[in-house]
């Protein structure tokens, strides 16, 4: 009878390791292959991949743009969405429902189609972001955006956006409103609420935003393929083309399993910064 | 003139008036208790004088002068919240020192100052915790001293006991009557719970539908209520042939109004009867002696002082 629950939990674990464990297992065996140009993948163990994505400077640069990319892509979510969290959890009631769906609206629509928007919008010296930023006196000379980091920066952060907001919406949710009065009431300015009061409150949320936006900007494809171009690779966009243009399979799995690995270090490490950091205040 | 004035206070939402034309004063010391069912206006007139709800019309005047004037930040009122709105991300020394530090206070007159009054609300090992490690009456006095350490002019006290199981809140409440003698600050209290009305004021303001139906000292108002409602809210009362008359103000007699006893329940230090007579059920509460009390079906006569 003990054996009722696993075995219902069955199902559930065999697609699992089916659709997840055993493809990644899968890769990160294959990164340990040898591959040639005319003999193929050869099913040996060798560290040649390795030594090769470890010890080039090529692929360095690859990952530091990677992560660059991320770090400014979190940023900018940050920086913005905390904000219109914020602000959208002090609307009133039709106004906060209708640009809750603004914000998420964009979820529903294809990376790819979003991305190709940016594209249009960025293209060339004439394109729409260059006309408008001229227009507005901020810039004399179009700014390079397309086949440039700032580019795939600014059409990440907006892709990814809505995931910041929720978190920061979610933990908006908690904060007890009369926190906010007895601030007041003890005589605090409406700049001191928000920097003393509501900001550390809402920390945990802007970290695990943090936390989905950046490993989602490290490991975006669509958005970096569209605007970075062909010459302009991260870890992701790296990978595809070992894969599917240069053929080194092996290669492309050890570029894959680098990036899994440094995103899982990544998230592990904030995670225990952000529980110990917060462990006794919100329990 | 009193101390804390409010004059013709209205609010009203949509058409309706949450707060109608309340005039009140409340001389320097004393502790007021507005008290009344949930809807009555208590507690918005409560957030009038914080300054979290803008009256419709009327004046608060505080020492003579306009408190509408000011905002909220600027009137330095002490206020207990209903959820003790504790800042959950500072120790309990931080959120008691908050106010202060808003003040400009010096860190030193701050951490002397923060002992005292946790010292005055009995909590003086407890600074460098956190609000979620300690329990609801622990919370309570955390959000008692954060709002006495300002030295406030006005305590305003929402609901502050409300969160608080019956044995605590009995403890809690002698001690903020305690506390409340001893710094003398002016109190306004927040409750729908007319034991804890009044057991803590001075005086009580009856209220219903956004008026006043009675103000006066607490014994006053249950002796002589003023209207039917104030008779009913405070404590029980028996309607008997157009008079009011308390439950605990009837005795078992050999002469007197006529009938059966319908239920008789023991509650420790009294016994609650409900007594079928010609002029209907009616309620008696007798303290428990120790002698033998009628039971159940037996026949009794009822009466009171004044009875006709």
């Amino acid at each position: 009878m003990k054996a009722a629950p696993y075995l219902l939990c069955l199902p559930a674990l065999v697609l699992f390791a089916g659709v997840v464990i055993v493809p990644l297992g899968m890769t990160v065996l294959l990164s340990f292959h040898d591959w040639g140009q005319y003999k193929g993948i050869e099913p040996v163990f060798i560290l040649k991949n390795w030594q090769e994505v470890l010890g080039d400077s090529y692929f360095h640069e690859m990952f530091a743009r990677t992560f660059r990319i991320a770090f400014f892509v979190t940023l900018l979510a940050a920086v913005f969405g905390a904000p219109e969290a914020y602000i959208l959890n002090r609307m009133r009631s039709p106004w906060r429902g209708l640009f809750l769906l603004v914000i998420l609206g964009p979820l529903l629509i294809s990376v790819v189609a979003r991305t190709l928007g940016w594209a249009l919008l960025f293209g060339g010296n004439s394109g729409l972001v260059n006309k408008a930023l001229m227009g507005m006196g901020l810039i004399s000379a179009p700014l390079p955006f397309m086949f440039t980091e700032t580019g795939i920066v600014v059409a990440l952060a907006h892709v990814l956006m809505p995931y910041m907001v929720l978190a920061v919406w979610a933990s908006l949710q908690r904060l007890d409103p009369q926190v906010e009065n007895a601030a007041v009431a003890l005589g605090a300015g409406p700049f001191t609420v928000l920097r003393r009061i509501v900001l550390p409150q809402v920390m945990p949320g802007i970290l695990s935003g943090a936390v989905i936006v950046f490993a989602l900007a490290a490991s975006a494809f669509a958005t970096p393929a569209i605007i970075g171009g062909r010459r302009l690779k991260v870890a992701s966009t790296l990978a595809y083309d070992e894969f599917l243009n240069t053929l080194n399979w092996p290669l492309g799995a050890a570029v894959a399993v680098l990036l899994l690995a440094a995103l899982i270090a990544i998230i592990w490490g904030t995670n225990r910064l952000v529980e110990r950091r917060y462990a006794q205040v919100f329990a | 003139m009193p101390f804390l004035e409010l004059e013709k206070l209205t609010k009203s939402f949509g058409g309706h008036n949450a707060v109608d034309g309340l005039t009140l004063g409340v001389e320097k010391g004393e502790f007021v208790a507005l008290l009344g069912p949930s809807g009555c206006g208590k507690t918005t007139t409560l957030q009038m004088i914080a300054g979290f709800v803008e009256p419709t019309s009327g004046a608060i005047r505080l020492g003579g002068k306009d408190l509408l004037a000011m905002k909220p930040a600027k009137r330095g009122l002490g206020i207990v919240f209903q959820s003790y709105a504790l800042f959950p991300h500072m120790t309990v020394a931080e959120n008691v020192g908050f106010g202060l530090e808003m003040q400009g206070v010096t860190a030193a007159e701050r951490r002397t100052r923060v002992a005292e009054t946790l010292e005055l609300v009995g909590l003086g090992t407890f600074a460098s915790r956190f609000p979620r490690q300690m329990s609801g009456g622990q919370q309570q006095r955390v959000a008692l001293a954060r709002a006495l350490v300002i030295r406030p002019q006005v305590l305003l006290l929402d609901e502050p006991l409300s969160n608080l199981d019956a044995k605590l809140r009995e403890g809690m409440q002698i001690e903020l009557r305690q506390i409340q003698r001893t710094v003398g600050t002016t109190t306004i209290l927040v409750t729908h719970d007319q034991a804890e009305a009044m057991a803590l004021s001075d005086r009580i303001v009856v209220m219903n539908q956004g008026k006043a139906e009675q103000i006066g000292p607490p014994h006053e108002a249950y002796e002589r209520p003023a209207t039917a409602f104030v008779a009913n809210f405070l404590g029980k009362t028996n309607l008997v042939d157009g008079a009011s008359v308390r439950p605990e103000r009837i005795s078992f007699a050999a002469a007197g109004l006529a009938g059966t006893v319908r239920t008789r329940i023991f509650q420790g230090n009294h016994w609650l009867y409900q007594v079928d007579t010609a002029s209907g059920l009616v309620t008696v509460i007798r303290q428990n002696t120790g002698e033998a009390m009628p039971g159940e079906g037996d026949a009794v006569h009822l009466l009171w002082e004044g009875r006709a």
